[in-house]
């Protein structure tokens, strides 16, 4: 139990995908100019990063290390990652047009999200078992709705804030992830890797 | 006496202290009313409808004479505060933020303060509730406190919603007003009575009067007004600390009971309800002495008038006057308020009068009033959500209002914001955030307004979308069935019809061609029984031809074609050529008609049963059609071939009557006369027709006949309605025993006039044609 | 052999997954997009055409299939925002080939000179005129939305477009530091703008006169 709890507060808070091991930056700046639409993709995201952290997991280990062919890992995760995205959309597409219109090609893009990517690999690395692999896909999914969320709430604030003429927009943008980065440094060293 | 505040009280979050400023204008009694010179009374001086006025200009009124009635259940009533004369009800400046103009009336005093006829109410306690409401309501009685909502309705809350407390609000919480304090310590006997009566029509179970304790003389005279009437039991008198909001009415009730009034609603939701101490007094005068709300107290304060104090003031006096009155001095004068500093607004103009609500006038010099510092930067401080009153969130309501994200300073309660001023009063900045917060709640509203309007502009739209699609519908199905009957009628026709090379194209065409087929039919029928007295044999194969070519028979075609007939009784072929020409008939139907004369000589036997059988059954076919027209409920908008069918029907009229006429001349045939006389329409005509040859009384038709013959006769009767109703003296004369409905016979439009006359020429042509051509034949 | 045994692998799990994706597109179909419904709710309904289409619902459908959302002059700025944020696209300004934003307006027939001819009764959108053939024509002011198609249609050219009267129940509060609101001074004194001609010379001189006045009355 511990050992699943430790995993959770590695992959949100100390070892955060965003903002710590910096992957997954493209929709975290693109989706976040308001809180609606972070919502939804970090909910499509959480579902992609979780199955497929799943999925590939039981790919590479009944199938691709029994056959010794290992290195066909990325190709194979890829494979995963972009049918879940294709089943994730066809499943907003069905529930909410309007909320498939907004993420608009960002949803196709949680394909190419290299947090997606990065979480498939880096599970292998910590040779987690079935459960541990669905708690760390888990894990980074919250850690990476958390700070989407944290994000996009501060970017609707700053947006009608008095931001001087040469930051406006994204320049802000980028600041304040900073700032946040530095803030989740705090962190370090609450667990072990 | 040291009044402390009552300890078992409770507090609101926030307020603020400013500066009391009142003792000003309490150093000298209330002064009595001053006469001005006009009286501007606005029609809408309260929250709801506005006043209808009851007047007219030049009228004579008393003082205290209702001018102005309420105008549906939320409005009030105006009264003229003296006697004169009303000189004039137009459009002036309101003593309103916006400077907008609306309906007053304005009068003239004559100087005599003549009272009209009051009634008051001898006893309160035996009259009911709802009676007591009516004259409350009579009394034009509003909430002098400053918001003035129509005092009758507010006593009178829904049945679901028992009263347990009432509170009279004597907190004066805002800094420079002293009115209700004078009022209460010159009058708490009358408060005190305005209180017993409220409480006698609202039945709590205990009445609570918040009073600030910076009023000491005022909480004395109002202990004494209560111990006086021994309503000790009934009347609590609670000291409340000196804060601005106190007199807020969710701010007061929170103080005195601990209850807030939930978010969107009423006091009365829990309970409560809650009036100023001024609209108590009104409340008491109206009842015991029948007096309507015609004055108020009002301060006159602020450096810029040289005496400062309460005077009791008429409503509609203009401002300037009350300046006047108490010596302004106008180079010191920097802004002229209304209300107080808090909550008050500029004025820009003195003519303005004093309304129900006006309970200050703030003269102000610059330094009283400083112009507000220019507007800088939100330092997110939250000195504003401190202060606010309401626990809203100042700060992120500025956010929202100024970025225009109104759905979410609803979320945040925006609509609860009292509009109290203290979170601008505390900001370092100097944001004028109340401004804010208005703007929100306009540019909210305005924007609802315009969804509705646009929702219900989609409606409008929709429905008439509907409704012209629908009649496209039915055009077209008319005219699907009209075609089909027609390509049915050519097609059976042409299925029969072997020996008649005309491959009549044209409906109409064949149309005529049956006309005349029946014509020459009847033609030769008379010749053959004249000559050989032989019936032949029925050729039925050929009669639904006929008949059936006559859906659309045109009454022009029926009467040449009869005319062609009869000349042709006497022998002559040829008539029906000329007869067609003199009437204007189109070659293609003059060769029919050759055609129908060829085929006439080739077969005589088939004509005579064909004609008479095609007379009986032809009519029957454009009765028919007449039928489907009518159920179809055709309009007079669709009535392109209706005014072709009913033009020419027209101008048979009296084409046929003269042909009729001539015959029962010619042939002094009682029966052709008295048919002659009977009919309205060309299907009884027809029908008359075919009674008088074929000597047979058709009930079967008759009974179809009365469908077309409505159709065509209302047809007729609408064009002829819109035409001009000049009497047709032509028609008339054309027509003289023959029209027992005038109505068929009035309406003749020119048109029609002029048709019938060329189709009488065209008769009378043919007729001397054929005689000529007769001789000349022979 | 490796190779090969990789190469079905891989074919395998494509084939697997096809399958599944194959049977997620047919349970998962999606019919109408509900988007064109929100986005007519947004529009303001006058069903003028001055966006080139047939009316408001045509422009809604063309806005989903991917058209500019900046070609309604009535409904202004606020409905190109509306429309920006419910689609999740750029405010654009407003096109100005298709027309200004003008104050709301309503048609006003000017009754002397109407025929009865009823031509404008059939172009208004929203039965918004009232008459007959023959009969005095009407506007009905409270249902017109000012979209000026009955203008054109008139052959005696009598109908006039009028703006809306603000009144007391319309008026509300401008926005703070608006242009039509007080003039914003500067804070900081600068070169760049002259000082605002003030009389403050004279409130000087004012204010030391009422300190002279005014007795310490609290």
């Amino acid at each position: 139990m511990t050992d699943y709890l430790l995993i959770i507060v590695s992959t949100v808070l100390v070892n955060n995908f965003v903002l710590v091991q910096f992957l997954g930056l493209c929709p975290f700046m693109g989706v976040s100019n308001k809180l609606d639409t972070a919502w939804g993709m970090s909910l499509a995201t959480t579902f992609v990063l979780t199955l497929s952290s799943v999925c590939s997991y039981l790919v590479y280990t009944y199938l691709l290390a029994p056959m010794g062919l290992e290195y066909l890992k990325t190709i194979s995760f890829i494979l995963v990652i972009a049918v879940m995205v294709q089943f994730t959309e066809m499943v907003i597409k069905k529930v909410s047009p309007v909320l498939h219109r907004v993420l608009g090609i960002f949803l196709p893009l949680i394909t190419t999200n290299c947090a997606v990517l990065g979480v498939a690999l880096l599970n292998l690395n910590k040779d987690n078992n079935f459960v541990e692999s669905l708690f760390y896909g888990f894990g980074a999914a919250v850690g990476f709705s958390l700070v989407l969320i944290l994000f996009a709430a501060m970017r609707e604030r700053i947006n009608t804030a008095d931001v001087p003429e040469p930051f406006k927009g994204s320049a802000i943008g980028m600041i304040t992830a900073g700032l946040m980065a530095l803030a989740f440094m705090g962190f370090t060293g609450l667990t072990s890797a | 006496m040291n009044w402390q505040p009552n300890k078992h009280l409770y507090t609101f979050h926030g307020g603020i202290h400013p500066p009391e400023n009142k003792q000003q204008s309490t150093q000298a009694a209330i002064e009595t009313a001053l006469l001005p010179s006009k009286l501007i009374l606005p029609l809408q001086q309260h929250i709801g409808q506005q006043a209808k006025a009851l007047v007219q200009v030049g009228d004579q009124v008393l003082k205290g004479q209702m001018i102005a009635e309420p105008n549906g259940y939320v409005s009030a009533a105006v009264h003229a505060p003296t006697s004169g004369t009303v000189t004039a009800i137009e459009a002036h400046a309101l003593p309103h933020p916006s400077g907008l103009s609306e309906q007053c009336i304005i009068i003239e005093p004559d100087g005599k303060d003549e009272w009209a006829q009051l009634t008051p109410v001898v006893d309160y306690q035996q009259l009911a509730k709802a009676d007591l409401l009516q004259h409350i309501s009579d009394a034009g009685i509003t909430g002098l406190g400053g918001a003035g909502f129509p005092t009758a309705v507010k006593l009178n809350p829904s049945e679901d919603l028992p009263i347990n407390t009432l509170i009279l609000n004597a907190a004066e919480c805002e800094p420079y007003i002293t009115a209700d304090d004078m009022l209460m310590r010159e009058h708490a006997a009358e408060v005190i009575t305005g209180l017993q009566i409220m409480a006698h029509i609202l039945q709590p179970e205990k009445c609570l009067i918040g009073i600030e304790v910076n009023k000491p003389e005022a909480i004395a005279a109002l202990q004494h007004a209560v111990d006086e009437l021994q309503l000790t039991e009934l009347i609590t008198i609670e000291r409340i600390p000196v804060k601005y909001p106190s007199g807020g009415e969710k701010q007061l009730i929170q103080i005195l009971t601990g209850m807030e009034v939930p978010n969107g609603g009423i006091p009365a939701d829990i309970g409560m309800v809650c009036h100023n101490v001024g609209t108590a007094v009104a409340v008491s005068r109206a009842i015991t002495k029948g007096e309507p709300l015609i004055s108020r107290i009002t301060t006159i304060t602020g450096e810029a008038v040289s005496r400062q104090g309460n005077i009791e003031v008429l409503l509609g006096t203009p401002i300037d006057t009350l300046l006047a009155h108490f010596g302004v001095k106008q180079d010191k004068l920097h802004r002229l308020v209304m209300g107080g500093p808090m909550m008050g607004f500029t004025l820009d103009d003195v003519s303005l009068p004093v309304v129900k609500a006006t309970n200050c006038i703030l003269a102000a010099t610059r330094k009283e009033l400083p112009d507000p510092a220019p507007e800088q930067a939100c330092i997110r401080c939250g000195m504003c959500a401190e202060a606010c009153p309401a626990s809203l969130l100042p700060q992120q309501l500025y956010w929202f209002s100024k970025s225009r994200e109104f759905d979410k300073a609803l979320s945040h309660n925006l609509l609860d914001c009292i509009e109290c001023g203290a979170c601008s009063y505390v900001c370092p900045s100097n944001i004028p955030l109340v401004q804010y917060y208005r703007f929100a709640k306009g540019e909210i509203r305005i924007e609802e307004h315009e969804r509705t309007a646009s929702d219900h502009a989609r409606q409008r739209f929709e429905a008439r979308t509907a409704r012209l699609e629908q009649e496209e519908a039915e055009k077209e199905a008319k005219r699907q069935a009209r075609a089909e009957a027609a390509a049915a009628a050519k097609k059976a026709k042409e299925a029969a019809s072997d020996s008649n090379d005309d491959k009549a194209i044209d409906p109409k065409a064949a149309v005529v061609q049956a006309a005349l087929e029946r014509a020459k039919a009847r033609k030769a029928k008379k010749a053959a029984e004249t000559a050989t007295g032989e019936v032949a044999d029925d050729t039925p194969s050929k009669q639904p031809a006929v008949d059936k070519d006559t859906p659309k028979l045109s009454a022009v075609e029926r009467a040449k074609a009869r005319k062609a007939a009869r000349a042709a009784e006497q022998g002559n072929e040829q008539t029906t050529d000329k007869a067609a020409k003199k009437g204007g008939l189109s070659a293609l139907e003059k060769a029919k008609a050759k055609r129908a004369q060829q085929a006439d000589g080739s077969k005589p036997s088939e004509q005579p049963e064909s004609s008479s059988k095609a007379e009986k059954k032809g009519p029957s076919a454009l009765e028919r059609a007449k039928a489907k027209r009518a159920a179809e409920g055709e309009q007079l908008t669709n009535s392109d071939t209706a005014a072709v069918d009913n033009t020419e029907p027209a101008k048979a009229m009296s084409a046929l009557e003269k042909a009729k006429a001539k015959r029962a001349a010619q042939s002094s045939d009682a029966e052709s006369t008295a048919a002659a006389a009977a009919p309205v329409s060309a299907l009884e005509r027809a029908k008359a027709k075919r009674a008088e040859q074929a000597q047979q009384s058709p009930s079967e038709p008759a009974a179809e006949e009365q469908k077309p013959l409505s159709a065509l006769e209302r047809a007729k009767l609408k064009r002829a309605q819109a035409a001009d109703n000049e009497a047709s003296v032509e028609t008339s004369a054309a027509s003289t025993t023959d029209r027992p409905d005038s109505a068929d016979k009035k309406p003749m439009s020119a048109l029609e006039r002029a048709k019938a006359k060329r189709a009488e020429q065209a008769m009378q042509d043919a007729a001397e044609d054929s005689a000529a051509d007769t001789e000349n034949r022979d | 052999m490796t190779i090969l045994t990789a190469i079905l692998i891989l074919l395998a799990l494509a084939a697997v997954f096809g399958i599944i994706l194959g049977y997620a597109a047919v349970k998962f179909k999606v019919d109408e997009d509900p988007v064109v419904d929100q986005i007519d709710n947004i529009l303001p309904q006058t069903q003028c055409g001055q966006c080139s289409y047939p009316g408001c619902r045509p422009y809604a459908e063309a806005i989903a299939n991917g058209d500019e959302i900046n070609k309604c002059p009535p409904g202004g700025e606020a409905t190109i925002h509306a429309l920006a944020e419910l689609l999740g696209r750029d405010f654009v300004p407003l096109d100005e080939e298709h027309g200004e934003e003008k104050g709301k307006r309503v048609a006003l027939i000017r009754e002397a000179e109407c025929i009865g001819c009823t031509k404008c009764i059939q172009a208004c959108p929203m039965d918004a005129i009232l008459g007959a053939a023959k009969h005095m024509h009407t506007v009905i002011a409270d249902e017109c939305t000012g979209c000026d198609l009955c203008v054109e249609p008139c052959p005696v050219d009598c109908i006039d477009m009028v703006p809306v009267e603000v009144t007391l129940n319309d008026w509300r509060w401008h926005l703070p530091g608006a242009p039509e609101t007080i003039q914003k001074t500067e804070l900081i004194a600068t070169d760049k703008h002259p000082a605002p001609a003030q009389d403050s010379a004279n409130d000087a001189a004012n204010d030391k006169k009422n300190d002279g006045n005014t007795e310490a009355s609290a």
